[in-house]
């Protein structure tokens, strides 16, 4: 994944280092507090949600359990429509096939509509090195961009920045990208949104490269989708000559039909919204509206290995709608950043040790970043039962390192701070049952709720040495 | 092996000892909604109304006032017209009018006031538009680039009560646009703000015949 988050502390550490930030604590739990509520509204609305859940659950289980022949079909699909097709095992091939695309052009700036795969891939700083300036157009991403600073948050990126840091970043930041900052900007929301518009209009007008990704890829039609609210994605995907889209192959989905799930889902748990104010959804090129040239970049990048673990592939039915992070009482507490992956919270937790593998420290700890709570479950629009993966990635942790091991080492530190949060717990389980009101039927086919709810299986010896050697926690380093 | 090869070999590998999964099953509902079209139009109404769009209504005898008012109000002097679309809409305005052509820049739309187009259909549950760049309603960007959307939904043949009603009545070859309320932002502590890159001013009017 991407070269921004190498060398990052394993998670203890940096949760810690977040929760000294009494800002980016304020910060995120405001934000996440305003949007819980909402979320729950907006699904309140739905009488048939269980029903939407279960349907987009097995959607996707059934995509991933044929995604060969899917992803021949949808190859097939988009080549009809007049797109190009290219397959990327990994992050490299992925960033070699779109440089040399972009080179082909002969452009040297480009824009970007918000996407995960393209963070996850480290994009833009592969481009920059070939002397390709990337430019973000999401409002977050560009105040992640300007700031010089990492995303903690797959929704909203700039999630731990407040309106005032906002305006800051702005004020100095702007003009060494293009058109400053309005004088005397404020910290209004809204007078900050009108500077974002003014400075990234001259660069949306210009634009002849736009890289995307997709929520969304249907094979049937060879449809893509993407969802957003500001129009900076309808810039991107209407106004320049060429259009390059980089999607993870889990992306998929089999007919046309199965969007109407989605397309009721998505927005409700992502920002709550009975729809979110734009979707695009474009099926190859269309004669004299939008771009020429369309490419889709089929990216696999560690997803067939979440693919190959029964338990693990789960987490590849994930639409990326954030609602696991928003509840998460860890996640509120030790910030996006702690998880040292584009992938924060109670999904990051299952999703990057799988993509990346658990021979990293960061890696090795992540799935022991949670209080097993069960929240995130419960909110999940394609019911992903995290705590289940996470005990089982939990199990592989243990079992690859052995007593002492360093990575065995970084896993307990990470048990050990989400069990030191005594808050962290108690409002996980405020959050849970709360929220369990609103799911009154567990899905059929799922974990019995106790089954989920076990504590993790810890190696016994280590933590009697642990509990040893620190007295019980009371004179932890 | 190339990479598609390979991908493809690593997904069969991956899965071909995995049990078939359970078939999906589509017992969520058709609509949220009575089947009633004055409800139906009703709750379009709301829900446009509830994500800040400006919504009116009139008959055809009125559309071509209401739509020269508008523009008006927000002293327009020039507005893009898409193909197709019914003179009678504009037959008040003295705006000067801009035709949606291929060669047009994206500079020169900015350059546009106001935008009026038609829709492919509209739906209540989620205050919905959708353009599927048909009959007037143009290429997509020009309900983009310019920053006020007059958009007419003609009534009650354009309203659906649901998404899933939506999506059968849609064809997915046509390059198609959602629009709910003007542009938006939740970027700032998660909070909606309205108004970033698209129209930040968006006037639906529901039209009776």
């Amino acid at each position: 994944m991407s070269g921004t988050f190498v060398g990052m502390p394993a998670f203890p550490k940096a949760a810690r280092e977040a929760v000294r930030d009494t800002t980016l604590r304020g910060n995120l739990r405001h934000a996440t507090h305003t949007i819980r509520d909402k979320r729950a509204k907006a699904v309140a609305e739905l009488a048939d949600w269980q029903r939407l859940r279960e349907a987009g659950s097995r959607i996707k289980d059934m995509t991933l359990r044929h995604l060969d022949d899917y992803l021949v079909q949808l190859e097939e699909s988009v080549t009809a429509a007049g797109g190009t097709v290219h397959w990327a095992a990994d992050a490299e091939e992925a960033n070699r096939i779109v440089t040399g695309l972009v080179k082909a052009t002969g452009e040297t700036e480009v824009v970007k509509v918000k996407s995960m795969a393209t963070q996850e891939i480290g994009l833009n700083e592969a481009l920059a090195a070939e002397g390709i300036h990337a430019y973000e157009t999401d409002l977050a991403e560009l105040i992640v961009q300007l700031g010089d600073d990492r995303p903690s948050h797959i929704l909203v990126p700039a999630i731990h920045r407040n309106r005032g840091e906002i305006r800051d970043i702005f004020r100095e930041k702007m003009a060494s990208w293009g058109r400053p900052a309005p004088e005397g900007l404020t910290d209004i929301p809204a007078d900050l949104a009108d500077a974002a518009r003014l400075h990234l209009r001259e660069k949306f007008l210009r634009a002849k490269v736009a890289i995307s990704g997709a929520n969304f890829m249907v094979a049937e039609t060879g449809t893509l989708v993407v969802f957003e609210s500001e129009g900076n994605g309808r810039m991107c995907l209407t106004l320049p000559e060429t259009l390059i889209s980089v999607v993870g192959i889990e992306k998929t989905v089999p007919t046309w039909q199965d969007l109407e799930v989605f397309l009721q889902t998505l927005p409700r748990s992502s920002t709550a919204e009975r729809m979110n104010p734009y979707t695009s959804m474009w099926t190859g090129t269309a004669d004299g509206d939008g771009p020429r040239a369309f490419h889709l970049v089929l990216l696999d990048n560690g997803r067939t290995d979440a693919l190959a673990d029964d338990i693990g592939r789960q987490a590849l039915r994930c639409i990326r709608c954030s609602a696991c992070l928003n509840v998460c009482p860890v996640y509120e507490r030790a910030g996006g950043h702690a998880y040292g992956s584009v992938y924060p919270g109670p999904i990051g937790a299952i999703l990057s040790p799988q993509l990346r593998g658990t021979t990293s420290e960061i890696d090795a700890s992540l799935p022991y970043a949670s209080s097993l709570c069960g929240a995130c479950y419960e909110v999940c629009p394609v019911a992903i039962d995290i705590p289940e993966v996470l005990v089982h990635l939990r199990e592989r942790v243990a079992g690859q390192g052995g007593p002492g091991h360093r990575l065995e080492k970084a896993a307990m530190k990470a048990a050990t701070w989400a069990m030191d949060h005594p808050a962290a717990m108690a409002a996980g389980e405020r959050l849970a049952s709360r929220t369990r009101a609103l799911h009154p039927k567990r899905p059929p086919g799922a974990t019995a709720w106790t089954g989920s709810r076990d504590l993790p299986e810890l190696p016994e010896e280590p933590f009697r040495d642990w509990w040893r050697r620190t007295g019980g926690g009371k004179n932890r380093t | 092996m190339n990479a598609r090869d390979r991908i493809l070999a690593r997904v069969r590998a991956a899965v071909e000892d995995a049990p078939e999964p359970p078939a999906v099953v589509r017992d969520y509902l058709v609509s949220h909604t009575p089947d009633d079209p004055a409800v139906v139009l009703d709750l379009l109404h709301e829900n446009l109304a509830d994500y800040r769009a400006r919504v009116h209504r009139t008959d055809t005898a009125g559309v071509g006032a209401l739509v020269s008012a508008l523009l008006g109000a927000r002293g327009a002097t020039s507005v893009l017209v898409p193909e197709g679309l019914p003179p009678e809409w504009l037959a008040e305005t003295g705006c000067v009018r801009v035709e949606d052509r291929p060669e047009s820049t994206a500079a020169e739309l900015d350059a546009v006031d106001s935008v009026v187009t038609g829709c492919a259909l509209a739906i209540a549950e989620t205050g919905t538009l959708v353009l599927d760049a048909g009959t007037a309603q143009g290429r997509r960007r020009i309900t983009l680039v310019p920053d006020h959307h007059i958009c007419v939904v003609r009534v009650p043949d354009q309203v659906v009560a649901s998404v899933p009603q939506a999506m059968v009545r849609l064809d997915p070859g046509r390059p198609l646009t959602w629009i709910s309320g003007p542009s938006a932002t939740s970027d700032i502590e998660l909070d909606r703000v309205e108004g970033v890159h698209g129209p930040r001013t968006l006037d639906v009017i529901l039209l009776s015949p």
